[in-house]
């Protein structure tokens, strides 16, 4: 006999941040591509749209970021992300041999989400790389070309702006593709739209045998 | 406001690199009696009518910046291979300030040492330009390339900065000086703060691109363009610059790559490039690293999928 147990994991706050945060990067996604690769021949969207769009995205994903980073210190949400050293190595195998062997067994997922657990080993290494990294220093830079005033000219033999461009680039694309595994592995559970459900309505469903 | 401000620090930094000392080059020594005056302030002279000996304050038009004339491209030219012979006498007649001065074309035009620089082609271009169609033969070429102080910076500078710094003190010396500008005009000089305010980052398009990229029509065969079209027909769209195919390369920076690729190699144009431009800077290295990470990504994805599926 299975029964399911929801679980409340998504207060309405986060889930309005997750909301505009999601919004704000797709169209930073698809602005920032449209300005790197623009081409005449070819448009995905005029560029001066492109530029204004991705500004103000920019700066309504920069808000809700520090928006969060507040929400989560009044909140025990921070607690989700606490990463311990010892035995992460451990941990980490474990979850990767579940996601490439284990899942295709039927067999359980070794950190499976409960009250006190949001996130498996290897979400909280990305989160913490995405959110604590990749994301700052994607408002940094970004903040860095917005007002070009703020760079250093020449870094030795480097323009700043060079440098700077190439930093928010590079930390976007990896943040595009941190957002297709993240949506991957969203689909990944008994039933594929289930996350999709909860961060929406906030709850999770867990099976209880 | 703002665009006195912009002028100002486009004056300064002008200014600035421009009175560096001329370092080894000299003017030549036919000059000397003619520098005794026209470098001071003031000019003491013996007068005529009072048989006293007067000082009174040299005519800022006619004082010379040495050091900055011997760096120019006419640094070695004698005073009187362009000012009439006459001027070795003192005092000058007054009549020879009326007698036409050599214009560029008459030492440049159909000499085959200048064949290079095409004089001919920028004079028939600058001739279908606004301000030759506003202003005639008016216009002189010394409107905008003060012989005294002339360099060829567009074609010998590496640094994109010192070309379009350059560049722009050209346009800049008419367009921000009402007294300069109604040489050529009755109104008073455009409000370029204003009439720009369309464009994105506007203080760092002025520093780093020249006026010429949207106001002229781009000709391969000339090395910078003469002819300034009518505002008009300014150059708005942000691609033609921001893409891979941008404009800029056959324009901006045309010399500077070349320069960079004979002698230092493609390797350093591309690690010491100094400019980034969105969209117009790609580069194949990131772009090929970029590509394969995003298709191993997906392949993942996708085998994981497939797998899951076969296995429910």
């Amino acid at each position: 006999m299975t029964h399911v147990h929801k679980i409340y994991l998504y207060p309405l706050w986060l889930r309005i941040w997750h909301a505009i945060n999601a919004l704000g990067i797709l169209i930073l996604i698809t602005t920032g591509i449209t300005m790197q690769y623009s081409n005449p021949a070819f448009k995905l969207m005029n560029f001066e749209l492109a530029v204004n769009l991705h500004n103000i995205s920019g700066i309504a994903v920069s808000v809700s970021y520090f928006l969060f980073i507040i929400g989560n210190r009044l909140t025990h949400n921070h607690t989700y992300y606490r990463l311990k050293l010892k035995g992460l190595y451990t941990k980490l195998t474990l979850q990767i041999v579940y996601y490439t062997y284990g899942i295709f067994k039927n067999q359980s997922p070794p950190f499976p989400i409960s009250e006190k657990r949001k996130f498996n080993p290897m979400q909280k290494v990305a989160y913490l790389i995405v959110m604590y990294l990749f994301v700052p220093g994607l408002i940094l830079t970004g903040l860095g070309l917005l007002f070009p005033e703020l760079i250093l000219e020449n870094i030795y033999q480097l323009s700043g702006i060079f440098l700077t461009a190439i930093l928010h680039a590079s930390l976007g694309f990896l943040t595009s593709i941190f957002l297709i595994i993240h949506l991957y592995v969203a689909s990944i559970g008994k039933y594929p739209l289930n996350n999709f459900r909860s961060i929406v309505n906030g709850y999770h469903d867990t099976n209880i045998h | 406001m703002r665009s006195s401000l912009l002028s100002l620090v486009i004056l300064f930094q002008f200014c600035f690199v421009q009175t560096l000392p001329a370092q080894e080059k000299q003017i030549a020594p036919e000059n000397d009696q003619c520098i005794k005056c026209h470098t001071h302030q003031t000019i003491t002279f013996e007068n005529t009518l009072t048989k006293r000996e007067d000082k009174r304050l040299m005519n800022p038009l006619y004082i010379l910046d040495k050091n900055h004339f011997a760096q120019g491209v006419h640094g070695r030219f004698k005073c009187t291979d362009c000012h009439p012979a006459e001027y070795s006498h003192y005092p000058h007649k007054a009549e020879l300030k009326l007698e036409p001065l050599s214009t560029c074309l008459d030492c440049h035009g159909g000499d085959a040492r200048y064949a290079s620089f095409q004089f001919e082609k920028i004079d028939e271009e600058f001739q279908k330009s606004v301000h030759f169609q506003k202003s005639g033969e008016s216009f002189t070429c010394s409107k905008c390339h003060d012989q005294h102080y002339y360099q060829a910076k567009s074609r010998n500078s590496t640094e994109v900065g010192d070309i379009v710094l350059f560049s722009n003190q050209m346009c800049m010396s008419c367009h921000s000086n009402n007294n300069k500008f109604q040489l050529i005009s009755d109104s008073l000089k455009p409000a370029l703060a204003q009439i720009h305010e369309w464009l994105p980052n506007q203080e760092l398009h002025f520093k780093n691109i020249r006026c010429i990229e949207c106001h002229t029509q781009v000709v391969d065969s000339l090395s910078v363009s003469h002819n300034i079209m009518p505002k008009e027909k300014a150059l708005k769209n942000c691609v033609e610059c921001h893409s891979k195919n941008s404009m800029l390369e056959a324009s901006l920076y045309k010399y500077k790559n070349l320069q960079g690729r004979s002698q230092k190699g493609k390797l350093h144009t591309i690690i010491a490039n100094k400019a980034y431009v969105i969209g117009a800077y790609q580069n194949n290295l990131l772009n090929s690293v970029s590509i394969i990470l995003f298709l191993v990504v997906l392949t993942g994805i996708l085998i994981h999928l497939i797998a899951r599926i076969v296995k429910k």
